[in-house]
């Protein structure tokens, strides 16, 4: 087995005294080294906990959590040369150039005043953001202050990365950035634990994801390893006539239980595997039972869906997601 | 554990954090020094005279507005720390390998560097209005010093009191009631012209104590109220840095 790169092992923690909120409950996870790891989860489940508690900001009430083969409790200081943080918020000086940010976090990781102006501008041209290292930070696009925000967090190659969220707010374009930006860093040796909202995201970074909800890994494998468990894709049905929604039910490829029918919108929903095979076969039944579609779909389960599925029934989903 | 080499050079790297903050943004730094000006001339020559206060008022003035001009300081510190933890950046210092107490010593050292400046000006402009202290040198580093000690001591209540708050959004609350407290004190009107009552709380106030040093010192006038001057913002000092050296430690609770 690949040497681990982080280690969470019962890890708790709560909230305001004893009577409290758990936002983790003995929360386990490996990450190997060299991998990508995404920590899918709605709002609330625990992902910026676990993040703050990974790099050092935030004490575990129990439990043993190991980064870079080092304690974060008893070895902090050893921990946090070995790590890079891109919190939720762009955390950089708004009032500082992009040059003189990455300068003063170089002076703090003690590289001194020569190579951490070398390192600023190595930083700069790797993100693309040479030509505006003068510029004050408040004055940047919400992508480019996130790569600068990247950047500031790879001042030292840190051996293991950690990006809260790190889309969150930014539009497709800076999203696309920011993934480009991730992607790079891949293959570096870098071991990145990533925590997102977003499936796609997920799906698109990361060799591994663990779903977390109520502060504990409810999921854990591969993207498609997850997609087998949620029924991969998905395919949704809109009918003219919400009478005919029973009898549509029935012509649906999977057994009945599987389906998930929503009367105000006229929405039947199941999962399929064998895509094509499926619309065709769903297509055609409606046609001979003489039911009328508004609309025929093939999609991805949304995150609602893997939750429904990974935390069983729309009762406990519809309080968490 | 970090050095305490690096305690320095980190301390160092944020006071010049600070002090680059200023050369990018020199609009709100003069407005800041300009400000207690203002005030000066405000209840110099508009508010007038009288206030119950012998000899030239200028003279009792001058004293009451440095020492209101430290206790103003505290909104200043406040915002500052306010500001850094809820963009994020106090998370990513202390998730840095530096020393943990380099942010609130740089913080310090930077707002002690102002507030040195902020004295200077007031006192160059009390000069041009014919301000003319006879206390000499001795009295102008005593009242300096003594100034500073109480700047030192809001400084601490401002870091603490923005740890607490946590929010930029408390700051208001703070200012509003700063105002209060800086004026129930004998900085522009003698206590002898006010009800009982009202002159007692005005003498207990600590800006009060540093004023009434402050102006024998500038005065020539003995040393008498220094020793009250010193151990107010002492005792303030004890309560408060502690507290927010705790509370900055619990960020991590």
């Amino acid at each position: 087995m690949t040497e681990a790169a982080i280690t969470v092992e019962e890890v708790r923690k709560r909230y305001g005294g004893t009577n409290g909120r758990n936002a983790l409950d003995r929360l386990d996870l490996t990450v190997a080294r060299g991998t990508v790891h995404a920590v899918l989860g709605p709002n609330g489940a625990g992902k910026t906990t676990l993040i703050r508690i990974l790099s050092t900001l935030l004490r575990p009430d129990s439990g043993r959590v190991e980064v870079a083969g080092h304690d974060v409790v008893r070895e902090a200081y050893r921990v946090r040369r070995s790590i890079g943080l891109l919190g939720q918020h762009a955390a950089v000086d708004e009032e500082l150039g992009g040059h003189q940010n990455l300068e003063m976090f170089g002076r703090l990781h003690h590289l001194g005043a020569r190579p951490a102006r070398q390192r600023a501008d190595a930083l700069l041209e790797r993100f693309g953001l040479a030509g505006t290292g003068r510029k004050p930070v408040r004055q940047y696009s919400g992508g480019m202050r996130r790569r600068l925000d990247l950047a500031a967090s790879l001042i030292t190659e840190p051996d293991v990365l950690f990006l809260d969220e790190p889309t969150t707010g930014l539009d497709p374009r800076g999203r696309a950035e920011v993934w480009a930006a991730v992607r790079s860093l891949v293959g570096g040796g870098t071991t990145v634990l990533l925590t997102t909202q977003y499936l796609e995201e997920a799906d698109q970074l990361a060799d591994r994801i663990a779903v977390v909800d109520d502060g504990r890994v409810v999921a854990d494998g591969t993207a498609d390893r997850l997609k087998a468990l949620t029924g991969g894709d998905r395919i949704d049905v809109v009918l003219r006539d919400a009478g005919a929604l029973g009898a549509a039910v029935a012509l649906l490829p999977v057994p009945k239980d599987d389906v998930s029918v929503d009367g105000d919108r006229r929405l039947l929903s199941a999962p399929v595997t064998d895509r094509m095979a499926a619309l065709a076969g769903v297509v055609r039944a409606l046609e001979e039972a003489g039911i009328e579609a508004e609309d025929i779909v093939l999609r991805r389960p949304t995150l609602d869906e893997v939750f429904l599925h990974l935390t069983g029934g729309p009762e406990r989903a519809k309080e968490t997601v | 554990m970090s050095t305490p080499a690096h305690a320095l050079t980190d301390s160092w790297t944020m006071t010049r954090r600070e002090l680059a903050h200023w050369a990018r943004q020199p609009v709100p730094v003069a407005v800041g020094l300009l400000f207690p000006v203002m005030l000066l001339l405000m209840f110099g020559y508009l508010v007038g005279g009288g206030r119950g206060v012998g000899g030239a008022y200028l003279d009792y003035l001058m004293p009451g507005m440095l020492a209101l001009t430290m206790a103003f300081g505290l909104e200043g510190t406040m915002i500052a720390v306010t500001r850094d933890l809820d963009k994020g950046l106090i998370d990513r210092f202390r998730s840095m390998p530096m020393a943990n107490g380099a942010v609130l010593v740089g913080r310090s050292v930077a707002d002690m560097i102002q507030s040195t400046l902020g004295v200077l000006v007031l006192t160059a402009v009390g000069l041009a209005l014919g301000w003319r202290p006879d206390g000499g040198p001795a009295g102008f580093l005593g009242a300096l010093g003594l100034l500073l000690l109480f700047r030192f001591a809001m400084l601490w209540i401002g870091i603490h009191l923005a740890l607490v708050a946590g929010k930029p959004e408390m700051v208001q609350a703070v200012q509003i009631l700063v105002w209060p407290v800086g004026f129930l004190s004998n900085a522009i009107a003698a206590p002898e012209s006010m009800p009982g009552w009202l002159a007692t709380l005005v003498e207990w106030n600590p800006l009060s104590r540093t004023a009434t040093a402050v102006r024998d010192l500038y005065a020539g006038a003995g040393t008498d109220h220094v020793l009250a001057a010193v151990v107010w913002p002492l005792a303030l000092l004890a309560v408060f840095f502690p507290l927010a050296v705790r509370r900055f430690a619990r960020l991590s609770r």
